[in-house]
Parts: structure tokens; sequence; C-alpha cells
């Protein structure tokens, strides 16, 4: 719900910038990650090799990790559970998995029904024709954080991340199971059952990826008022910026 | 001279505690009852979506795997069975009985003249591999028919000649249990034919299950008897298979 700015001293002002949904869906989002994270880790360590198709041909290999002395490429302290075992693995990537699921559909329903997704997120055609600005000026360590709005690399990032990748690691998670194939053409959607896996894979790599990047980027614009935004809601930005 | 200050060693020890910390929630009695309930969960989910009758998906011959793994037990060192591969499985007879009106003794041959099904389907492992193999065999539910379920058979539970771990009190003998509901799905076969050839060691001769919208530790191979029960509580250690004594899911749909 939109609540009115409070005004600070010294030209800033506080803006409610994030409603209670979307910081609980952040941290229930984020914890489901972390657990999806391990356990994928461990069923990853079953088979620790990835192939492009329908079937796994062993000799043509995408990837192929090298298992070490135990037999594990991820380590106990990657590993959830820190043991080797697989069962037990799927059941906490499983449990996981639908915790993520109701917290990425309570996040999409309530952005796009407040029309938050489109005022927040969608980038306009003159932000999209700034990219490269943003970017370069990233690269310099030269970016606005202090704004009410976020800046277009923001907007993408977080957009990509909720609108194409968690829902196609859902799905390419659904595409590798037999009961669902037999129902719909998951596994065909992605170029097969060992494509889907090996897409699977790069959807958690590329989130590994934002993770890092989401935390350097809030160490370097001030963790102390974006950590009070994520947790509180209300973020601080210089008073001249009000007026859209 | 002092030892250096083995950096290694201090900080195996510290990640250590770490693991033992998450170990004491990851391994605690409310964290494991939760789980399994969320995995009923799923399972029931997902057989609600799905239903009982949807065939997996089969494919053309084209597609079949030149190089289909052979996983597990791949020649069960068992004297009875080494006995029966020696004279081609002859004499071998699988037994199907339990909660039946007319327990069934079956030759290769009886199984042979069985109503049979021919299909080109994936093979999933648990593992995360998959191939694609084609299997002719008879369908288990006109099998079943034949026996006569009792109305209290609830499940199928199958008895394989391969023995993975050696213990003092049997569990580690294949064995693997099934619903009456699956085994009843068209595409669930006792296949004693992989790729137009007789089913070979490695994958289970004389005769393994195919059950084709679960993971492939639920096709038992080397099957030699079959019984119908109404609770697997008393086989193994109560979970209901090999694999599921050791930590893998009842349901393997997913």
């Amino acid at each position: 719900m939109p609540r009115p700015d409070r005004p600070l001293k010294n030209g800033r002002v506080a803006i409610y910038r994030h409603p209670i949904l979307v910081r609980l869906t952040h941290w229930i989002t984020a914890l489901s990650l972390g657990l999806l994270l391990f356990s994928g880790l461990q069923i990853l360590n079953a088979h620790p090799a990835l192939y492009w198709g329908e079937v796994s041909r062993f000799d043509r290999a995408f990837i192929a990790f090298t298992p070490d002395a135990e037999g594990r490429v991820f380590p106990p302290w990657l590993t959830l559970p820190a043991a080797a075992d697989l069962g037990a693995g799927r059941q906490w990537h499983f449990a996981a998995a639908w915790v993520l699921v109701g917290s990425l559909a309570v996040y999409l329903i309530y952005n796009l029904l407040v029309g938050r997704l489109r005022r927040e997120l969608l980038p306009g055609r003159a932000e999209l024709a700034g990219v490269g600005r943003s970017v370069l000026d990233h690269m310099r360590l030269k970016f606005d954080h202090g704004a009410r709005r976020y800046n277009v690399l923001q907007k993408l990032a977080y957009l990509v991340i909720g609108v194409v990748i968690l829902p196609a690691m859902v799905l390419t998670g659904l595409a590798m199971s037999p009961s669902l194939d037999a129902l719909l053409p998951l596994s065909e959607m992605f170029g097969g059952r060992q494509s889907a896996r090996t897409l699977h894979f790069f959807g958690a790599a590329s989130l590994v990826a934002f993770l890092l990047a989401h935390v350097a980027m809030v160490v370097a614009a001030g963790p102390i008022n974006e950590m009070r935004s994520i947790l509180t809601g209300w973020f601080v930005v210089r008073l001249e910026e009000k007026a859209p | 001279m002092t030892p250096p200050l083995n950096r290694r060693a201090w900080l195996s020890g510290a990640a250590g505690l770490a693991l033992a910390g998450c170990d004491r929630v990851t391994q605690a009695p409310a964290t494991l009852s939760g789980l399994a309930a969320v995995e009923r969960f799923t399972e029931s989910a997902q057989r609600r979506v799905v239903g009982r009758h949807i065939l997996a998906r089969e494919y053309p011959e084209s597609a079949i795997s030149p190089d289909f793994r052979a996983n597990g037990t791949t020649n069960p060192d068992n004297p009875d069975y080494q006995a029966h591969l020696a004279s081609g499985f002859v004499d071998w007879r699988l037994e199907i009985g339990g909660l039946v009106e007319q327990p069934l003794s079956l030759s290769l041959a009886d199984l042979r003249l069985a109503p049979s099904r021919t299909q080109v389907t994936r093979h999933d492992c648990v593992e995360g591999w998959s191939c694609i193999g084609k299997w002719k065999g008879a369908r288990l539910g006109p099998l079943l028919d034949r026996a006569g379920l009792k109305r209290e058979a609830r499940y199928l539970a199958f008895f394989c000649a391969d023995t993975l771990e050696l213990t003092f009190d049997g569990t580690g003998d294949y064995y693997e249990t099934i619903s009456v509901v699956d085994a009843y799905h068209p595409q669930t076969l006792l296949a004693y034919e992989m790729n137009d050839r007789t089913l070979p060691v490695e994958h289970g001769a004389p005769v393994r299950l195919r059950l084709e919208r679960q993971l492939g530790y639920k096709m038992a191979k080397y099957v030699m008897r079959i019984e119908a029960i109404e609770s697997f509580d008393h086989l193994g250690r109560g979970k209901g298979g090999y694999w599921e004594d050791r930590g893998y899911q009842w349901y393997a749909g997913i």
C-alpha cells in the first residue's frame, strides 16, 4: 500500500519502497534458493556430468566434473545434507521447491495486481536506450543508488530473475519428472530431458552470479539504507528527486 | 622449530563444527518427519495432476540409446541364479502369490504367451542420467487378473535374485514394491526383451519390471517372485524397497 513520504533532515526523505509482501517473499525466496542450491549440489554429486538432448550419451558429456577420491565433486560444506545422501538431498530439494513456487507466485501475482511490476520494474523506451551508458557507468563504479526509482540495470536484473530465470528453474525442474513428462511435453520444450537438466544447472549458476552481484551492489550502494529498506520498507533518498 | 600453523586443519575444523550444527538441524526428528510429510504431499499432488492412465512418452526406434547404462548389480552371484543362467532359464519359474485367489508359476515360455506390449521409452535414473530403450514384455495387469487379486491387496512386492549388500537379516536383498494402481498401468511390463534381443543379464535377465512413469530404481531386475500384499511394513526395513530402506523415496515419479 502506498504510504506518504517521511521528510528527514539534510534534504533527504524516507520513501516506502518495499511493501510487506515484497519484503516477505524476498526473504522466503532467498531462504528457499539457499536450500535448493545446496541440495541441488548434493543431487548433482550423484552424476556430475551434463548432456544436451533427450538422453545421456556418456562418451559425449557436455560437461563432466571430476570427482575427488571420495567420489564427490562438491564438498560436504556445499551440500545439503553434508554427508553423501541422494535421497535426503532430493527430499530437501522438492520441499524447498514448493516454498519457492509459493513465494514466487505470491510475489508475481501481487506485483501484477497492484501494477508494481510495470511501475517499478518495466523499463521505458528511453531507459532501454540508456543501457549502454548505464553499463559503462557501473563499470566505472559510478552509479546512483540514492534515487527514488531503480536504474535500468536493476530493473532488468530483477525482471529477468523474477519473470524468466526463476519460472524457468521451476519448469526445467519439473521437466525432469518422468511422471509429469507423461502429462505435458515439458522435456521437449527444453530440447530433451538432459537439456532441461543442463539448463537447470546454468540457471542455478546464473542465480549464484546474480546473488554475488546483488550483495556487492548492496554493499556499494549503502548497506544500511538497503538493508533497512528490505527489512522495514523505508528507503532514504535525496529530497530534490521527489517530483517525478 | 615450531610447526607452522596449519590453516587448512583449522579451517576444516571450523567447517566441521559448522557442519555439525547443520546436521543437528537437518537430522532432527521434527525435520525428518516434516520432510516426509512434504514428500507425501508431492506424491498426492503428482498423482492427482497426472492421473492413473496417461502413458509415458514413447519414442521412434531411431531414438534408442546405443549406450544404455546398466546400473546396480550386473550379474547376481547367487548360485541359484547362476545355475538358471547356465541352463538358459529353462527350469526358472516366476511365482505370483500372496493375496491372490490362484497362485501362478510361470515359465519364460508362459510369459511369452501372455498378453504383451512393446514400447520405446526413456529410462530416468535417480542419479540424473537418461537412456532410451525398446522393451517387450508381458503386461502385469492381465497376469494379476489371471491370478485374481484379493480385495485386500494394495501393493505388489518384487523379490529379486540380486543382493546388493550382505546383511545377516537378508535386508541387503533387492526387492521393490509398487501400488496396485501402478501395476495395472498399460505400460507396466515384466520385460523379457530389450532392443529386440533376449533381455541381457546386466539389464535383469530373465525378467525385469518396467514402470515407465517412475525412476529406474523402481524397475527391479532379476525378478524371481511377485507377491500381492496389504502392507510392506514387514519387508526389509519397512520402507518398501532396497533403495527406499536406504533413503530413496518410495514414490519415484519425480
